[in-house]
């Protein structure tokens, strides 16, 4: 297994940040487990926290009243869960649960988010990065709206 | 007349409907529906993966439809086809016994010969899962003379997602590496959910010696043909199946055409390499 | 083979032609306009008739002379004699539980086209391509197609619309013909007839004649080279495939969409056009629905309509689609242009759109880029 450290290095997220920074955020950084079913995050709560998958899949579920709730989102392994930590109010937007069972490196976001404040360097380094997955997932999303399955009748 | 004229195949046989009657149908989802059908009279057509019938209702009219059946062990003709106009509406409401009309086989088949000894790369969108179903059956029958076999389905919500069942069976009983999904789901749904190119990058194939058979709606086949690319899966190697409107089926009426291409003569399938800068123009 | 008329000796065209029973189709004045339509005899022709044309405009007026074929070209081209504009392909009617399929063959009578310009033997070629030529036949086209009998007219009288010269289809027609007449007016009023085929060998060999001599061949000449001179070349076709490929968002096509009304008359009127729409037609007791083909026009938005929409909704797209598939993409899909230059499309259209002014201007900004 690789260590925590080289997970983070190798995480295109992470891609070119100085080794004083890769050590900063390895420091924040702990490996984490859910069972499958089990809830990492709901909606509202503080995002203090975010992750990266190294193993199994989460979904992203808003809660619809009188139904049952939308999965709106998937999150494979590989990529980061949760951006909400970096941006105010700092709280998570959908109901997040493990589909299966999942291996995760956990980083404490509000530790981190207080030395970008002091750190601009990191700071710019991060929120640079962190903007490239919102944007992935805007893309993703508007993408969706053109319902692209729905004219077709072969 | 000053000229001599070659003898070609008569438009009027290929313009004629032969009677099939239903012998099975299948309600896929809320507007899908699966006709099984055999000739009144004489043998059966038979069909490449890839190529299209016209059907006709009785006193309603004929559209172009994909052939779905699993040619590999059954004769029978197979179509999925989703009630969206006066026609598909009418063959969606036809029942057992019911009698339609089919002219066809129409157009070329999927390059399931070149595609031998490579990797296949099967990505399906919404009801584009049918049209490739022929295809996805011979390699399967055949499993040893491919590569890795890797089947992609997306579709807007689990209940668009049509014989479910059958492809899940095929993970359970082949070697291939299946993944599915959804634009939206339910806390139900067990797959992935999110635009269907999020499949390509983690998928398991190698871009040297692989084919990629696209069918899906056109905006579709162009962000999973572009996600492909960015597998370096080069545009000749990618293959789409076109739509446009059709009216005759055998390169006569003019209908079908998008520039220099008529796609009931010429296609339906054809190299990304050959589409992507007329699909690049807006109207073309 | 080849021989001279005298002008009188078209009245034993006509007369040999009917004993055969054939039904002769030739140009004749209706309407104010020149249109082909069954005559039984030569003096139906438009003697004495000249077209004036310009882009949206058409009158007939009296020539000074008794020309019989002192015209260019009327609305109508031949493509309503070969590829119908309606022909029902099929009866399918209910039979118990199943339906029965009567196919409709064309039976046509024998035809003599009297009075065939070059450009339009051109266009009868292309259609020819385009229709029997390829690995379907079209069946209806084949049978009025194989009971023609083309008696080409060379053309003296180029209107202002007209470029065949441009496409290479014209004024003399170089084959495609049964018979071709060239009509001298140098004073004695004759024609030079010349057979392209056996067919048309026999039925010179009926006509009164006399035989050619030089000065027949040189005023012959003379004709097709001062219409060919008069017209000039205002249509460069050398690279237009590619040009109009280049250019396929050209800015042009905002302009000529400003223009157009989309009312599908060139494609109507263009003797090369072969888009047809294959329509069921049902009857009212629900018991049996006709095949009908029928001519059909890019310019209209069904031509393209798919369920959830067209794909050429706005009028520019149409457009485009019309003047790259007649001077570019036919070539790709049947190997030969899909424009004789005619004219027709200028002049029939109600706001004057000349296809040889929008490719002008497309070429214009390409040389000013290059």
């Amino acid at each position: 297994m690789k260590t925590l450290d080289a997970v983070i290095a190798e995480s295109p997220v992470f891609a070119g940040l100085t080794q004083e920074q890769l050590e900063f955020i390895a420091g924040c950084a702990q490996n984490v487990h859910f069972d499958e079913g089990q809830q990492i995050a709901k909606r509202g709560d503080p995002a203090d926290v975010f992750y990266l998958l190294r193993m199994g899949e989460v979904a992203l579920d808003i809660d619809v009243p009188n139904k049952k709730p939308v999965r709106v989102d998937t999150v494979e392994p590989g990529q980061v869960l949760g951006w909400a930590w970096l941006i105010p109010p700092y709280q998570w937007n959908y109901d997040v649960t493990a589909t299966e069972l999942v291996r995760a490196v956990s980083f404490d976001g509000a530790c981190i988010r207080e030395k970008c404040a002091s750190d601009n360097e990191l700071g710019y380094a991060l929120l640079t990065r962190f903007s490239q997955v919102i944007v992935g997932r805007l893309q993703a999303t508007r993408l969706r709206l053109l319902d692209i399955y729905g004219t077709d009748s072969h | 007349m000053a000229q001599t004229l070659t003898e070609t195949a008569g438009s009027l046989e290929a313009m004629t409907p032969v009677p099939y009657a239903v012998t099975a149908t299948r309600q896929d989802t809320y507007d899908t529906w699966t006709l099984e059908l055999e000739p009144v009279n004489g043998a059966p057509i038979v069909p490449g993966p890839g190529q299209f019938n016209m059907l006709y209702a009785f006193g309603v009219g004929e559209v172009p439809i994909s052939n779905a059946g699993n040619f590999e062990t059954d004769e029978r003709l197979v179509h999925t086809i989703r009630a969206v106009g006066a026609v598909t509406k009418a063959l969606c409401a036809a029942e057992v016994g019911t009698v339609i009309g089919v002219r066809g086989p129409f157009g070329n088949t999927w390059p399931i010969e070149d595609a031998k000894g490579k990797d296949v790369v099967i990505v399906a969108g919404g009801i584009g899962l049918p049209p490739l179903r022929p295809a996805i059956y011979h390699v399967l029958k055949n499993r040893k003379d491919y590569g890795r076999f890797v089947l992609l389905y997306g579709a807007r919500t689990p209940s668009d997602m049509v014989f479910l069942d059958e492809v899940k069976s095929w993970q359970s009983n082949y070697d291939v590496d299946l993944d599915l999904i959804v634009d939206a789901g339910d806390t139900d749904w067990k797959g992935k959910v999110g635009l269907v190119t999020k499949l390509i990058p983690p998928a398991n194939f190698d871009a040297d010696v692989a084919k990629g058979f696209i069918v899906g709606p056109e905006i579709m086949m162009k962000f999973v043909a572009q996600e492909l690319m960015n597998r370096d899966l080069p545009a000749e190697s990618i293959y789409v199946s076109m739509e446009r409107t059709m009216r005759c089926g055998v390169g006569l009426c003019g209908h079908c055409q998008v520039g220099p291409t008529l796609i009931c003569r010429d296609g339906a399938v054809y190299t990304w390499a050959e589409v992507e800068k007329l699909l690049a123009v807006k109207e073309l | 083979m080849r021989a001279v008329l005298a002008p009188e000796a078209l009245e034993a065209i006509v007369e040999v032609l009917r004993r055969r029973d054939w039904r002769v189709v030739a140009p004749t004045v209706r309407d104010k306009a020149i249109v082909y339509d069954e005559i039984a005899s030569a003096a139906e022709l438009p003697i004495g008739w000249k077209d004036v044309q310009a882009p949206g405009s058409y009158r007939l007026e009296r020539r000074d002379d008794e020309a019989r074929f002192g015209y260019a070209v009327g609305p109508q081209s031949w493509k309503r004699e070969l590829l119908a504009p309606s022909a029902r392909l099929l009866q399918i009617e209910r039979a118990n539980e199943s339906f029965e399929v009567v196919k409709n063959a064309a039976e046509t009578k024998r035809t003599a086209f009297f009075g065939v310009r070059p450009c339009e033997v051109a266009a009868i070629k292309i259609q020819d391509r385009v229709l029997i030529g390829g690995s379907y036949t079209d069946e209806d086209y084949l049978e009025r197609r194989t009971n023609s009998f083309v008696i080409a007219v060379n053309c003296g009288e180029p209107a202002a619309n007209c470029f065949c010269a441009s496409m290479g289809t014209g004024p003399k027609a170089e084959d495609g013909y049964d018979l071709v007449l060239t009509e001298i007016l140098d004073g004695s009023h004759r024609f030079l007839v010349e057979a392209g085929t056996d067919e048309g060998a026999e039925l010179l060999a009926e006509l009164p004649q006399q035989p050619a001599e030089k000065a027949d061949t040189t005023a012959a000449e003379k004709v097709t080279d001062a219409a060919r001179k008069r017209m000039g070349i205002t249509l460069d076709r050398s690279d237009v495939h590619d040009l109009l490929l280049a250019n396929l968002e050209h800015e042009r096509y905002d302009d000529v969409a400003k223009r157009c009304l989309a009312c599908t008359n060139c494609t109507l009127a263009c003797p090369t056009c072969f888009c047809t729409a294959i329509d069921d037609a049902n009857s009212l007791s629900g018991e049996g629905n006709d095949r009908v083909r029928k001519w059909d026009s890019c310019f209209t938005l069904q031509y393209s309509e798919m369920h959830g929409g067209g794909t050429r909704r706005e009028t520019k797209s149409r457009y485009r689609q019309w003047l790259i598939h007649k001077l570019s993409t036919w070539h790709d899909q049947f190997d030969t242009l899909g424009c004789v230059g005619c004219g027709r499309c200028i002049t029939w259209c109600p706001v004057g759109i000349d296809i040889r002014e929008e490719v002008a201007a497309i070429r214009a900004t390409q040389e000013a880029k290059s």
